[in-house]
């Protein structure tokens, strides 16, 4: 190998004054860390096109058996829309735990961690890189079995405040990936205890959000989930704003109410995010975590 | 104003004070480091040698950040690597052997891009830097090869091209070589050395326990073993050290009762087992110093007396395998039987040396037969 000028780099120099950014280029960086984060899963999309069966087919077949079921059942056929709504937006939950998550328990053990903690940008740009990547996969998923649904089971969307729902949505996802930088910061204390946890978790979450039944059946459980899951309380918003007719059988606050407690949750869960990210980096530096390696 | 004027008025590259590591394992905590002083100078090749278990890898992530101390200092550039780690991660790079890092889905090409933009690299100047670096590891052939499908050495290239895509004032390498064959580890070596010379101020801190790679490579060493540097200098002061002895390389078909029953004849400073030993062929090889070389008559004796036959005897100069024994007591071959006190866990570190032709005499031989490669 010789030495060509990719080497040479930037003669006159100094390592104190280079260490300076400016507020400007630490911007810079984190946007910069965010898309190159992303990459890999867009790319990971395009280049494993198995996704489809596994992110879009399969988990349509669940929808379909509720559907099956409550039409077997004389339900509402509101009932329909609702389990179409949940099943498509159930893959920004799973988006949340599986991929955003464990994500950082999951580098530590490829021995990337490591690597991200002695680049210069903040954990956070990595972790929005890695939900943004996460949500183009969920978001095609989301709409794939939304257009699928309506078109087998014949679903009639009614959409009176078309604002409402678009900042609602929004405030759903940012709440939820507020929570899952909070997780992710979790798995990276407890590892494969975490892991376990979440796995343990998923289905009773599902449970009280009201996946594939209005939240509103399952009395106080319903209303404490509103309280503190995002998927439960954005999922029951959408559920009113996209079928507009059906609220009385939600039994549920107004969505302007609940988009507010989206709002109380996105602070809550980004803020606690930030502090969480830095005091278990602290933590992981001193207990020597970041890498399998230890010694 | 240059980097040539200013490195005289930089602080250390490297200043470490006092610096312990214990890890809070069971049955009981493991001291990695116990108490260790250090400075490198800006613009210094340094190197951290020891075997397994010595605290190489335990120093290197604390100086990268990755790390706290238990107690003690340690500074980069002046920037303390407690409190300044964002200013720290902006001027420096790492890279370790056998590294897996990135994403096996991607091309060489895409995976460094990304990581360029881990360091704030525009787009276009991110794909620029990539290319040029693909070029400079040698690794043109492969730039659209998807990550998954390279070979050791190939993969060890692009963890090298990773490592300069920040044009780190500092770059911490942890055995990089580790797991090459002699082509891709010459290469690696002529890679950093290309890199370091091209501009003054650019700094490297090697850890390996391969003793010729840090003797070609390194302007100063320092010996670590158990958590502790039990000496530091160029390697020709290092050897120097040790010159007032006889040093001997011995090899025999057998020795009952091992190296420690001729350490204890009269005359014998230290002996040891080399590690290209290999005691299933009959080839067993001792390092043996002596405290004159009238000392080797009662050495030959013994021998005789247990058995053994000599399939060779040879004069050595004093390498700094000789050197490490003379401060340890024991080569990197005798195992690193630290698994009481500090230097931890025999073994923890990749695999202790093994899977590797792990010998300072292999390393040496190679280095050899490429300088013999580069003289044609």
């Amino acid at each position: 190998m010789s030495a060509p000028a990719a080497l040479a780099g930037s003669p006159g120099r100094d390592p104190r004054a280079d260490a300076e950014w400016s507020r400007r280029r630490v911007l810079g960086n984190n946007l910069r860390a965010l898309v190159g984060r992303a990459y890999p899963r867009i790319r990971g999309m395009a280049g494993e096109p198995s996704w489809v069966l596994f992110e879009i087919l399969l988990p349509f077949l669940t929808t379909s058996a509720f559907v099956l079921v409550y039409r077997a059942l004389a339900a509402p056929e509101a009932y329909v829309g609702f389990v179409v709504l949940g099943g498509a937006l159930s893959a920004f939950w799973l988006n949340v735990v599986w991929m955003m998550a464990s994500q950082l328990y999951w580098e530590k053990s490829q021995g990337n961690l490591e690597l991200y903690f002695a680049a210069p940008m903040n954990l956070m740009s990595v972790l929005l890189g890695m939900a943004i990547g996460g949500l183009v996969m969920s978001s095609t998923r989301a709409i794939a079995v939304l257009v699928v649904a309506s078109l087998v089971y014949g679903v009639a969307f009614d959409v009176q405040q078309w604002l409402l729902l678009g900042v609602v949505f929004l405030l759903t996802l940012t709440a939820l990936y507020g929570l899952g930088m909070m997780l992710a910061s979790l798995f990276l204390l407890w590892s494969r205890e975490a892991w376990n946890l979440a796995n343990l978790m998923i289905e009773p979450i599902w449970f009280v959000s009201g996946l594939n039944f209005p939240v509103g059946r399952l009395g106080m459980l319903g209303a404490l989930a509103i309280a503190t899951i995002p998927f439960a309380v954005g999922l029951d918003a959408m559920r009113q704003l996209v079928f507009a007719g059906q609220a009385s059988l939600l039994g549920t606050p107004s969505p302007e109410a609940e988009a507010l407690i989206l709002v109380g949750m996105t602070v809550v869960f980004v803020a606690l995010a930030r502090w969480m990210m830095r005091t278990i980096e602290r933590m992981a530096r001193g207990r020597g975590s970041l890498s399998i390696r230890w010694q | 104003m240059s980097i040539e004027r200013t490195t005289a008025t930089l602080p250390p590259a490297i200043s470490v004070a006092g610096l312990r590591r214990v890890y809070d394992v069971k049955p009981e905590p493991v001291t990695a480091l116990g108490g260790v002083d250090l400075e490198v100078a800006p613009g210094e090749f340094f190197g951290l040698l020891g075997p397994n278990g010595a605290g190489k890898t335990t120093l290197i992530k604390i100086l990268t950040t990755l790390l706290l101390p238990t107690a003690g200092e340690a500074r980069i550039f002046g920037f303390d690597v407690a409190t300044d780690s964002r200013r720290i991660r902006r001027i420096m790079n790492m890279v370790a052997g056998g590294e897996q890092s990135g994403y096996g889905i991607l091309t060489v090409r895409e995976q460094l891009w990304m990581f360029s933009q881990f360091y704030g690299l525009g787009t276009r100047e991110g794909w620029r830097r990539v290319d040029e670096l693909i070029e400079a590891v040698g690794l043109a052939e492969q730039r659209v090869q998807r990550v998954s499908t390279l070979a050791t050495g190939q993969r060890q290239k692009m963890n090298m091209a990773r490592g300069l895509l920040n044009d780190p004032w500092i770059l911490f390498l942890d055995e990089p070589t580790l797991g090459l064959d002699v082509a891709a580890a010459r290469g690696i070596r002529e890679l950093i050395l290309d890199w370091k010379a091209a501009v003054p101020g650019r700094t490297v801190l090697l850890t390996t326990h391969y003793m010729a790679e840090a003797d070609e490579l390194c302007e100063r060493i320092a010996i670590v073993d158990r958590g502790r540097i039990l000496a530091i200098g160029s390697p020709e002061e290092l050897k120097r050290r040790i010159q007032r002895e006889s040093i001997f390389r011995l090899e025999l078909d057998h020795l009952d009762g091992g190296a420690a029953r001729l350490a204890r004849l009269p005359g014998v400073v230290s002996a040891a087992l080399a590690a290209d030993s290999d005691a299933e062929a009959q080839r067993v090889v001792v390092n043996l110093v002596l405290v004159e070389d009238a000392a080797l008559g009662a050495v030959v004796t013994a021998l005789g007396g247990l058995g053994s036959q000599i399939l060779a005897l040879r004069k050595s100069e004093p390498t700094l395998e000789d050197v490490f024994i003379e401060l340890v007591g024991r080569g990197f071959a005798d195992g690193a039987d630290d698994t009481d006190g500090a230097g931890g866990h025999a073994g923890e570190d990749r695999g202790s040396g093994g899977g590797m032709p792990a010998t300072a005499e292999v390393v040496v031989a190679e280095v050899e037969a490429e300088r013999v490669e580069a003289g044609r």
